[in-house]
């Protein structure tokens, strides 16, 4: 780590306006993605797997399931840090 | 150029004893050099059916037997070496240069093992060489999470040999082919391999060690020791319906912990469990094209996480912690090191063009062919998952999230050097899948990139990240917070020993108050006697050593005129 830089440099991501263009992108790509399962055909081997938007909506809900599993699970298991360092 | 039937494992053997005496560029040289030779040797002139037979007394070890499914690893445990090499190039440490090279030998050794005598010799190997690139970190920390890793990975290496002792009792034979799931044997080598391969429940070796090792020895232990176990398990256990079930929960459980573990390198070992589940899927349904996505995952799996691994290894090595409660923003002074962490989480996460799409596909294509519809939902709902925790959270709490004010140098250039092959390597498997396709061992037609295949793949991944922007915008996402999370290693680092200190302290205690209560009873049987008519003999105050040596002169005395008498008589 050097702490000898003169000036602060202005980054990338410094800006907000260029992270909210990110996360615009992001909807806007969504927004395509979503309706070009309209335009194209797929292939399914299964019937539910043909279901409109089934990819999009089933990304969506599993990892919005993992994060409050997940933030369900820290309760039960989360220790101090230094857990297993005390009388190891 | 060589022999064709020199074992694979040998150049590295040399090249450790080279490095030993060697120092500076020589050294570097050797390193460098042994993977390319070994691995011209193998892609030259090893072809498919060569054996090499080495016998010892009355048994014939088989060292060398390359068909396309051992070759395949060779080659990329060839290359794995050798980008690792470079990575670890700036390491003055003779301890990690040597064990690094006898590892690599050794992981060699198993995958080409012809038989099972063989392949634990190389197995207890790679145990013991690769406890080193976790001990070389020198902290307390290290030096106990190796001790517990050497003790599992040993622990299954005896399991192993037991199998392997019992199986040569009921067939006469102890060749390593179709193993099954038949009688004692059969279970013994799956759980040997089982434990290598991280299956629910013996997986916390691997993430409680992966993370302790050096920034460079963990590149090596991730990639090895778990796809040997895969390949072993690939060529014993093949079409074992069990292990379609056990890879489902290797791809699930591991997500949970990924999202509220704090070090980054912990992440990514939970990560490899869950991207060893679909190898294991694979292996379960045992058909060509499963076989053949197993195969081919694991291919390119080694590489993504080797170079995850190899970017948090150099975020280590830089920012010296690797927590990402204390992280963030680095991409302002290693912005080379972010872009080639996002190639490997882009690989880790299937998206097309990248590494893992081209080889995942392939397993979850056979799942559904072969009818296991829920299953196949639990894998998508894990793909969706390993995208969530290695794709975006590690790459984004390590180099993005908030700033926390780390200001470093970008990672060293042969750190770069590394990292860039492998990140070459992903996207060219990932454009270019034929290639290695053609290398897999069973003839099948696969082609990964249609229509729906690519769009499908997208929507899953792109609204996965839609859900982590909306989830960290609510405030929901769990907040990066140095923690540790208990899992089945608390069974053996706290249950065990805090039973056994405690029933010791109770046998203990316990001993001392029976001592208390016989010493108290002895002393009062010794007062009342004293207090009798007996008291007054001199005998009974004490018993020095001379009365004793005295009464026993007196009795041996007897003896000895009791034994005259008798003798005497006619």
């Amino acid at each position: 780590m050097n702490g000898t830089e003169p000036k602060p440099r202005q980054h990338l991501f410094d800006n907000p306006r260029n992270v909210s263009l990110v996360i615009r992108g992001l909807y806007g790509v969504c927004i395509l993605l979503f309706l070009l399962d309209f335009i194209l055909h797929r292939h399914v081997a299964r019937e539910w797997e043909g279901i409109t938007g089934f990819y999009a909506l089933f990304g969506f809900i599993a990892c919005v399931t993992i994060v409050l599993t997940a933030g369900q699970l820290r309760k039960i298991v989360k220790r101090k840090e230094d857990y297993y360092d005390v009388d190891e | 150029m060589w022999m064709s039937d020199l074992p694979a494992f040998v150049p590295f053997f040399i090249a450790a004893l080279l490095a030993l005496i060697t120092r500076g560029r020589v050294r570097n040289l050797i390193v460098l050099a042994t993977p390319v030779l070994g691995g011209l040797h193998l892609w030259l002139d090893v072809t498919p059916g060569i054996v090499a037979v080495v016998p010892i007394m009355e048994y014939e070890l088989i060292l060398m037997r390359a068909d396309r499914l051992s070759l395949l690893f060779g080659y990329l445990f060839h290359i794995t070496a050798f980008f690792a090499a470079i990575f670890a190039l700036h390491v003055r440490d003779t301890t990690q240069t040597v064990s690094g090279l006898l590892y690599t030998g050794s992981t060699l050794g198993a995958v080409f093992a012809g038989d099972l005598i063989t392949l634990f010799i190389f197995w207890e190997l790679m145990a013991i060489s690769s406890v080193f690139l976790i001990w070389a970190r020198q902290s307390e920390r290290a030096i106990r999470s190796g001790m517990r890793y050497l003790i599992i990975q040993v622990t299954s290496g005896v399991l192993l040999f037991a199998g392997a002792m019992v199986q040569y009792y009921h067939t006469g034979s102890l060749a390593f082919e179709f193993i099954g799931l038949e009688g004692i044997s059969g279970w013994l080598i799956f759980l040997a391999f089982g434990i290598k391969c991280a299956f629910p429940l013996l997986h916390n070796w691997l993430t409680d060690a992966y993370p302790e090792a050096t920034p460079t020895g963990a590149v090596f232990l991730s990639a090895f020791t778990t796809k040997v176990a895969v390949y072993a398990l690939a060529r014993g256990f093949p079409g074992t319906e069990l292990l379609i079930y056990i890879g489902a929960v290797m791809t699930c459980f591991p997500i949970f912990y990924a999202v509220i573990e704090n070090d980054l390198r912990r992440v990514l070992a939970y990560s490899l469990i869950n991207q060893l589940g679909f190898m294991v899927c694979g292996i379960g349904i045992g058909t060509a094209l499963a076989l053949n996505g197993t195969v081919a995952h694991a291919f390119s799996h080694v590489i993504y996480k080797a170079l995850l691994f190899m970017s948090m290894g150099a975020v280590l090595y830089r920012a010296g912690t690797i927590k990402s409660s204390d992280l963030g923003g680095l991409y302002k002074s290693m912005p080379k090191t972010a872009l080639l962490c996002i190639i490997g989480a882009l690989s880790i996460s299937a998206f097309p063009l990248f590494s893992g799409f081209v080889s995942k596909s392939m397993i979850m294509a056979a799942m559904i062919e072969e009818g296991y519809d829920y299953l196949w939902l639990v894998l998508l709902f894990a793909s969706a998952g390993v995208f969530h925790h290695a794709g975006i959270k590690v790459p984004y709490f390590a180099f993005f999230a908030r700033d926390s004010g780390i200001r470093t140098k970008e990672a060293p250039l042969n750190m770069l050097i590394g990292m860039s092959i492998a990140a070459v390597l992903c996207i060219f498997i990932g454009t270019q899948p034929h290639y290695l396709y053609a290398l897999l061992p069973w003839e099948v037609e696969y082609w990964p990139y249609d229509t729906t295949h690519v769009l499908t793949q997208l929507q899953l991944l792109i609204f996965a990240a839609l859900a982590f922007v909306w989830l960290n915008k609510l405030g929901i996402y769990p907040r990066e917070i140095p923690a540790v999370n208990l899992d089945s290693d608390w069974l053996y680092r706290k249950f065990l020993p805090d039973t056994a200190r405690s029933a010791y302290s109770f046998m203990k205690k316990t001993g001392n108050r029976a001592e208390d209560a016989f010493d108290s009873t002895l002393q009062d049987a010794a007062k009342s006697m004293i207090r009798t008519r007996l008291g007054r003999f001199n005998l009974a105050a004490s018993w020095p050593t001379g009365s004793m040596v005295f009464w026993i002169a007196v009795i041996l005395g007897i003896f000895l005129l009791a034994d005259a008498t008798h003798s005497i008589r006619p």
